[in-house]
C-alpha cells in the first residue's frame, strides 16, 4: 500500500453502521432497478400481444376441389404483419383440402404438424399424410396412425363455401405438443 | 513468490525498459502476469491438460469472427438472408470468416465433450472444485443456447424450420412454457423479432453470460491449481513456457483442422481441375426462409440430431412422451451431472460418475447414427433383393389380406415380405428425405444465383424475388395445378411412356419450340398420348388433318411441313436464331392460307374468324400462355370445344380466381423457359 490514504479502522459498531449499510445497498439497488426495469419491461412486450384473430378466409373454389376424398395442399393468404412490416397479401401457411364423393362440404386440416410444428406432407403414393421431422402418420382424414410421435390428429379447422362457390377456411394456429386442441 | 528486483537496473535500461518500469510502478502488472504465468503444474506439462485451453481459444475465436460479422450482419426477416448472402458471396474473404465462424462452433461442441469427459474420469469434480465443476456445466449450457440461436440467424429454411421445432419443444413447459415460447419468439408469430431476440441472446445476453462465468471458472482453476494426474513421472514444470507452449500447439491442430474442413472442397476442385468458387466454401446458405413452403429437410445440427431422433423414441406415448423425450429425461440427465460432486463422494459413486457419463455420450452416439442412418439408409441399403417384395406391394397397395391371399396363405413367405415391406418402408421414408435435400440444395443454388443479379435483391427482401421466379416457381404450380391431366416429361427421357400413357392432356414439354411442334404435326404422334391421344380431341379436325391432309406428300410437301414448324416456333420467339427468314415468310404465309392452317385458325389478319380453332397470332407467347391459362374457353382458343381444362384465372363474381394473373404468369414463363440466366 502507498499508504496515501489513511487507514480506516473498524467503524463504531451498532444501530448507525447497519443503518448506512442497509442505505448503501437501497440506494444502489434502486439505481440499478430501474435500467433492469425498464428493459425487463419492454423485453415481456412480446406476453402481450395476441395472435391476429381468426377469421374465414378465401382458399380456392369448390369446383377445384376434386371429390375424390383426396387431400389436396392450397395455400393460405391473408394480410400480415410482421412488427412493423405490413404485408398487403402473403402465403402464411397451408392447409389441406378434401372432399368426399358427391358431397358438397369440405374438410380442412392444417398442415403444421400438431407434434412440433413441422409442415406435414403427403406421402408419396398418396395414402396417408407423414410429418418429415419425426415420422408422425397421419391418416388421410387426419387420424392419429399409431403409434407416432404427435400427441393428437391433425388439426381440422372449421370450413365453410359460400355462396360464391368459395372454399373458406378459418385460419388458426394451435399450440404444438399437447394432447388437447389450444389455440395459441 | 520470488519477484525480481527491477530497480537496480534502471540505469542500463532503453527508454522501452523505462516505459516497462513506469507501467509497472502505476500498474503492477509484472506481478499479475507473473501470478498468471508462473503456475507449478505438478508432474511437468502434459499433452491431456489442453482441453480447457482449446476450448477457450475457440470462444475467443468466435468473439472476434463474431464480432466481425456482426460489422456485416442486419438481423430483420428482411435482411438477415438478405446480409448473410452478401458476407458469404459478395464480400472478400467473407465466406472464409463465416466459415470459422460456422465450424468453430462445431469444434467447440466437441471440444466441451471432451473436456467434460476428462474431468468426470480424471474425477476433477471433487472438493474443493464442486463449484467449479457446476460453472463448468453451466458454461456448457450456454454454449449450446449460443449454438442454438446462432442456427436461426441466417434465416434460411434450414435455420427457420429447426427453429420452429425448438421453440414449440420450448412451450410444452408446465405452466411457463408457452410465455417462454412467446418471449423468444417476440410474438406469436416467428418475425423480425425472432431474430432481433435470438441475435441479441447469440450475440449478447449468452455470451455476457459466458464470459461473467468462465472469469470465475478461470479464477477458481487457478485457485485450486491443476488438477494433476497421478502418478508424476516427471518434475514440476511452469505453466509458461510448457504448459503454454503445448497449449498453443493444440490450438493450432484445432484451427487447421476447422480450415481444412472449409478449404478441403477447393483443393479437391483444384486437383481436379476444377473452378473453385470461393462462396460454395464454408458454411452453407438455404433458401430463404418461407413459412409456406414445405420443407422436409427440416433437421437440426449435427450436434442436436439425437436430441432431435430422441423424440422418436417415445412414438405412440402422445403428449407424455414429447414431454418425457424433450424436457424431463434431458433435465433429469443436467440434475445428475450437477449431483456428480456430491454421488461422487459416495463409495462407488465416482465410478457410477463415469459410468453414466460415458453411457450418456454413447447413447448420444447411438441416436445420431440411428437418425443419420434412418434419412440415409436408402444409399448404402441393396435393394436387388427387395425387388420381388415391391412387386407385391404394387399389385397389392400395399394391403396385407390382399398379400394373403396373393401368396396362397403362405404364412413363412408373408412375414418375409412383411418384414421387407418394412424395409421398403424405410427407404421410402429415407428416399423422401434424400429427395427434399436435394430440392433444398436446388432452391439454395438458385436463390444465391438471384440475388447475384446485377439489379441486386429488392427492398422487400429475396423471398420476393423467390416467389417470382418462374424456374423454381414454375415446377410447383405445375405440380399443384396442371400435372394431374398435363404432362412435363421429355419424350425421350427413361420412363417417359409410362408418365405420358397416364396424362390425359398434352405433353407440354418445350410447348411453343420447334420439336414440339413437330410431334404435333407428325401423323403418327398427333393422336398419341403426348398430344390429343388422351383428349376429347382425339377424334377431332386437327388429328384427321395431320393424319389425312398433312400425311399426303402431294398436298403437303416435307419442306412444307418443316416451313410451318419453324414459322410456329418464330411465333412464340422460340425459334432458333440461325433460321432464314425466307423459310419463316414460307412457313407464315403456308399457317395463314385459308385452303390449309388458315381454313380454321386465324393467323393475324388472314380472315379467318375466331372460334372454331386457337387463334395462332402469338402462339406460344406468353401473352398467349396467360390467355389460354386464364380462360381456355374464350373465343380465342378452344370456345365450347374446351376439353375439361379449368378457367384458372377466371371467377364468380367477387371471388379469387384458383391461379392469381402473377401465378399465372409464373406458369407461362416457366413453359417457355423464360428465365433469369445468369
Ligand atoms: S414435428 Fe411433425 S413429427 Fe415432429
Amino acid at each position: 500500500m502507498s499508504g496515501r490514504t489513511a487507514d480506516v479502522g473498524p467503524g463504531p459498531a451498532g444501530r448507525r453502521n447497519f443503518l448506512a449499510e442497509l442505505l448503501a445497498i437501497a440506494c444502489g439497488g434502486l439505481a440499478t432497478l430501474a435500467p433492469i426495469g425498464a428493459g425487463l419491461w419492454a423485453f415481456l412486450d412480446p406476453l402481450r400481444r395476441k395472435g391476429a384473430a381468426a377469421s374465414f378466409l378465401p382458399v380456392t373454389e369448390l369446383s377445384a376441389l376434386p371429390d375424390d376424398g383426396v387431400p389436396r395442399q392450397f395455400a393460405v393468404i391473408t394480410e400480415r404483419a410482421d412488427a412493423w412490416t405490413g404485408f398487403a397479401a402473403e402465403p402464411v401457411g397451408a392447409v389441406y383440402l378434401r372432399r368426399e364423393k358427391g358431397s358438397g362440404t369440405v374438410e380442412a386440416l392444417s398442415a403444421t404438424c400438431p407434434h412440433a410444428g413441422c409442415f406435414v406432407e403427403m406421402e408419396s403414393g398418396g395414402r396417408c399424410f407423414r410429418c418429415p421431422c419425426h415420422n408422425s402418420t397421419f391418416t388421410l382424414d387426419g387420424g392419429i396412425v399409431a403409434p407416432s410421435p404427435s400427441p393428437r390428429p391433425m388439426d381440422a379447422l372449421e370450413c365453410r363455401v359460400a355462396k360464391n362457390g368459395e372454399v373458406e377456411v378459418k385460419w388458426q394456429k394451435f399450440r404444438a405438443g399437447v394432447a388437447e386442441k389450444v389455440v395459441q | 513468490m520470488n519477484r525480481p528486483d527491477t530497480r537496480s537496473s534502471v540505469a542500463r535500461k532503453g527508454p522501452l525498459g523505462r516505459l516497462a518500469d513506469f507501467l509497472d510502478d502505476r500498474t503492477g502488472y509484472r506481478a499479475v502476469m507473473h501470478e498468471a504465468l508462473y503456475e507449478r503444474v505438478p508432474g511437468g506439462a502434459r499433452w491431456r491438460y489442453v482441453w480447457g485451453s482449446t476450448l477457450v481459444f475457440a470462444f475467443m475465436t468466435q468473439v472476434i469472427t463474431g464480432l466481425f460479422l456482426w460489422a456485416s450482419y442486419s438481423a430483420s426477416a428482411q435482411t438477415a438472408w438478405e446480409s448473410v448472402y452478401y458476407i458469404q458471396h459478395e464480400m472478400t474473404g467473407g465466406w472464409l470468416l463465416r466459415g470459422i465462424h460456422h465450424f468453430m462452433a462445431q469444434a467447440m461442441v466437441v471440444l466441451l465433450a471432451l473436456h467434460l469427459l476428462q474431468v468426470v474420469i480424471d474425477g476433477a469434480y471433487r472438493a474443493p472444485r464442486e463449484v467449479n465443476f457446476w460453472l463448468g456445466l453451466v458454461l456448457m449450457m450456454l454454449v449450446l443456447g449460443m449454438a442454438l440461436t446462432g442456427y436461426l440467424l441466417p434465416w434460411d429454411q434450414k435455420g427457420y424450420w429447426a427453429t420452429i421445432v425448438a421453440t414449440n419443444l420450448a412451450g410444452i413447459v408446465p405452466v411457463f412454457g408457452p410465455s417462454i415460447q412467446q418471449l423468444v419468439i417476440g410474438g406469436t408469430e416467428y418475425g423480425h423479432h425472432t431474430l432481433t431476440r435470438f441475435f441479441a441472446l447469440h450475440a449478447g445476453f449468452l455470451p455476457g453470460a459466458l464470459i461473467l462465468m468462465l472469469v470465475v471458472h478461470l479464477a477458481l482453476f487457478r485457485k485450486h491449481g491443476l488438477h494433476a494426474k497421478r502418478p508424476f513421472t516427471r518434475p514440476d514444470a511452469m505453466f509458461w513456457p510448457d504448459q503454454v507452449l503445448k497449449d498453443a500447439v493444440a490450438m493450432l491442430a484445432v484451427m487447421a483442422v476447422v480450415l481444412g474442413v472449409i478449404l478441403m472442397p477447393a483443393l479437391r476442385a483444384m486437383l481436379l481441375g476444377e473452378p473453385v468458387h470461393a462462396g460454395h466454401l464454408g458454411a452453407e446458405l438455404g433458401a430463404p426462409a418461407d413459412p409456406s413452403l414445405p420443407y422436409a429437410a427440416a433437421r437440426p445440427e449435427w450436434y442436436f440430431l439425437f436430441l432431435f431422433q430422441f423424440l422418436k423414441v417415445f412414438e405412440g406415448w402422445g403428449a407424455t412422451g414429447e414431454f418425457l423425450g424433450a424436457i424431463v429425461v434431458p433435465g433429469l440427465i443436467m440434475g445428475v451431472m450437477f449431483l456428480m460432486p456430491i454421488i461422487g463422494n459416495w463409495r462407488l459413486g465416482h465410478r457410477f460418475n463415469v459410468a453414466f457419463t460415458l453411457g450418456v455420450v454413447a447413447g448420444a452416439g447411438l441416436l445420431t447414427a440411428m437418425a443419420l442412418n434412418e434419412d440415409y439408409y436408402a444409399l448404402w441399403v441393396d435393394k436387388a433383393p427387395l425387388a420381388e417384395a415391391q412387386k407385391l406391394y404394387d399389385e397389392t397397395g400395399g394391403d396385407e389380406t390382399k398379400l394373403a391371399a396373393a401368396l396362397g396363405g403362405d404364412a413363412a413367405r408373408i412375414g418375409v415380405v412383411q418384414r421387407q415391406w418394412r424395409k421398403l418402408e424405410k427407404i421410402r421414408h429415407s428416399q423422401a428425405f434424400l429427395d427434399a435435400a436435394k430440392q433444398a440444395r436446388l432452391d439454395a443454388a438458385r436463390a444465391i444465383e438471384l440475388a447475384g443479379r446485377p439489379e441486386k435483391i429488392p427492398p422487400a427482401g429475396m423471398l420476393e424475388l423467390v416467389r417470382a421466379d418462374a424456374k423454381s416457381q414454375g415446377p410447383r404450380l405445375f405440380a399443384q395445378h396442371c400435372a394431374s391431366c398435363h404432362a412435363h416429361v421429355d419424350p425421350r427421357s427413361p420412363g417417359a411412356e409410362a408418365i405420358l400413357a397416364k396424362a390425359s392432356a398434352a405433353n407440354l414439354f418445350e410447348f411453343g419450340r420447334a420439336s414440339w411442334m413437330r410431334g404435333l404435326l407428325d401423323p403418327a404422334q398427333v393422336a398419341g398420348p403426348a398430344y390429343f391421344g388422351n383428349t376429347a380431341h382425339k377424334e377431332g379436325d386437327m388429328v384427321s388433318f395431320v393424319q389425312g391432309d398433312l400425311a399426303d406428300a402431294d398436298q403437303w410437301k416435307k419442306d412444307d411441313i418443316e416451313a410451318v414448324i419453324v414459322a410456329m416456333a418464330s411465333e412464340a420467339g422460340l425459334a432458333d436464331p440461325g433460321v432464314q427468314p425466307a423459310i419463316l415468310e414460307r412457313g407464315r404465309a403456308l399457317v395463314a392460307d385459308g385452303e390449309r392452317c388458315g381454313g380454321c385458325h386465324k393467323l393475324g389478319d388472314n380472315g379467318t374468324d375466331l372460334g372454331s380453332a386457337p387463334d395462332l397470332t402469338g402462339w406460344g407467347t406468353r401473352d398467349w400462355l396467360v390467355g389460354i391459362i386464364t380462360d381456355p374457353t374464350h373465343a380465342r382458343f378452344y370456345g365450347d370445344t374446351n376439353d375439361r381444362m379449368p378457367s384458372f384465372g377466371k371467377a364468380a363474381e367477387g371471388a379469387a380466381p384458383m391461379l392469381s394473373p402473377q401465378q399465372i404468369g409464373l406458369l407461362a414463363d416457366w413453359l417457355r423457359g423464360d428465365w433469369y440466366r445468369p
